[in-house]
């Protein structure tokens, strides 16, 4: 076990959505930690020692100890930082929220990185899976505020990339998927997720995000263009 | 069929005899002692009972706990291990090896499992070379993290002297390595290139608790042939030995 007082160190890049969701959990527990800026471009030997698997962002060092995967990250610090707790504690609601969780992390983003990337019928395919998507996650918001109810929790944080990110890649990518009318319930979580301070000052300049997303996008269809030749 | 009395505590799953999920949450309510009522499933027509509890995906295993539904296999270990804390538990206590069974829970999942399935799809030749070497560089990932200086290092099982979490999911869908071995003829699981995980396995393959739950290897083997057999779309003599 880490004692909680040894030296927190987190590896992101700045826009990237599952690093800003770790800041955002970090930040609710009031846990001091060091940020270190990471060039996807040129990984650091750190990065690639601590994550050797998925060489990813973000990745949570404490004391000796490295957690990978944001939404693990999440949980482990749930449970070494006992104070203002991210999961519920009833052991249903948490089995709901980390079902939640998955169903943003693993189809939502499959479809919404589908939807952003591919053409033709792949990408029409995927604009109409996360329109039933966010349907779902309308529906789960009945009766409710947050996911996690009065106040933001875990499946906040895990669906929460959707309220920002979601916006810029439908720009870039030059769909829509985000209908309030159709979604009323969703359309206000995101407003009212973005207006949490704690979210609210955790963003990344959007502009610049689009800016990067459109440049990402268009190195990525050049290179899956070359290829196919 | 006679309506069981309701047990104690209350705990009906929906499942399938060939599916590893749900072998994970039989082995796992077998080892806490947790008695459960079962109602076999077929995973390709769903019942209205599993439309009800899972709208969202419509698959199995669904545990229904005092009729509320629980879903995802790793979801529901962690969940049984929450309800009941004083029996015995499939997660550590320290929170860093907690995250390590779940990232490699999810490795299991995520990346192991589809790139055994895609040897099981594949066609002799290049195809099948590259899909059974992406499975090697699966198993070296994980081989690498039970020696020196893996987060596994020097334990018996995952879990430690006991099966836990992470040896469940991956013990669990281990199975269909063997059955695929058999099969397809490849050499998955070659003891002399992964001699931590082969030794694993055995170990957790005599295991009371799993040979009590796993179903016999042949009848997977039937069961993996004629799932094979409907995905290549029935054509007889496709016993091609690999190349």
């Amino acid at each position: 076990m880490v004692a909680a007082a040894a030296e927190v160190k987190l590896l992101g890049m700045w826009a990237s959505p599952s690093v800003r969701r770790v800041e955002w959990g970090l930040q609710m527990k009031g846990i001091e930690y060091e940020y270190v800026e990471e060039d996807l471009a040129n990984k650091s030997a750190a990065l690639l020692r601590h994550n050797p698997v998925h060489k990813q962002v973000p990745v949570l060092l404490h004391g000796d100890r490295a957690v990978t995967d944001s939404l693990l990250i999440l949980e482990y610090i749930d449970e070494t930082w006992l104070g203002m707790p991210l999961l519920p504690r009833d052991p249903y609601r948490r089995a709901s929220a980390r079902f939640w969780a998955k169903f943003a992390e693993e189809n939502c983003r499959e479809a919404t990185k589908k939807a952003f990337f591919e053409r033709g019928e792949e990408r029409s395919e995927a604009i109409e899976q996360l329109r039933e998507q966010l349907q779902r996650l309308d529906e789960e918001l009945e009766g409710k505020k947050f996911f996690g109810g009065v106040e933001i929790g875990f499946a906040d944080l895990a669906v929460g990339w959707m309220a920002f990110w979601l916006g810029v890649s439908e720009e870039v990518a030059g769909f829509t998927v985000v209908d309030a009318k159709k979604l009323p319930r969703f359309a206000e979580w995101m407003d009212d997720f973005l207006r949490v301070p704690v979210i609210r000052d955790n963003l990344p300049p959007r502009e610049k995000t689009v800016e990067f997303f459109r440049y990402y996008r268009d190195q990525q269809l050049a290179a899956a263009a070359a290829a196919a030749k | 069929m006679d309506q069981q009395p309701p047990t104690a505590f209350d705990l009906e799953l929906l499942g399938s005899w060939a599916d590893s999920h749900t072998h994970r949450v039989q082995l796992a309510l077998k080892l806490k002692g947790l008695p459960f009522e079962y109602q076999e499933e077929d995973p390709l027509r769903p019942s209205p009972a599993v439309l009800l509890h899972n709208p969202v995906y419509g698959s199995l295993p669904v545990l229904l706990h005092r009729g509320r539904a629980v879903l995802h296999s790793v979801v529901i270990l962690q969940y049984l291990d929450e309800t009941w804390p004083r029996g015995r538990l499939l997660l550590p206590s320290d929170p860093c090896d907690r995250a390590a069974a779940r990232f490699w829970s999810h490795f299991a999942d995520d990346k192991l499992a589809p790139s055994v399935a895609a040897v099981f799809s594949s066609c002799p030749g290049d195809g099948r070379k590259a899909a059974v070497e992406q499975v090697h560089q699966n198993l070296k990932l994980l081989e690498r993290e039970m020696g020196g200086g893996g987060a596994f290092e020097g334990r018996r099982f995952f879990g430690g002297d006991e099966i836990g979490l992470l040896d469940v999911v991956l013990g669990c869908g281990s199975y269909w390595l063997a059955v695929f071995e058999e099969a397809m003829e490849v050499k998955l699981v070659d003891p002399e290139a992964f001699p931590r995980f082969h030794a694993w396995l055995r170990d957790f393959e005599e295991q009371r608790e799993v040979r009590e739950t796993i179903p016999p290897i042949d009848k997977l083997l039937e069961y993996a042939n004629a799932v094979r057999q409907m995905m290549l779309g029935g054509t007889a003599d496709d016993n091609v030995a690999v190349n």
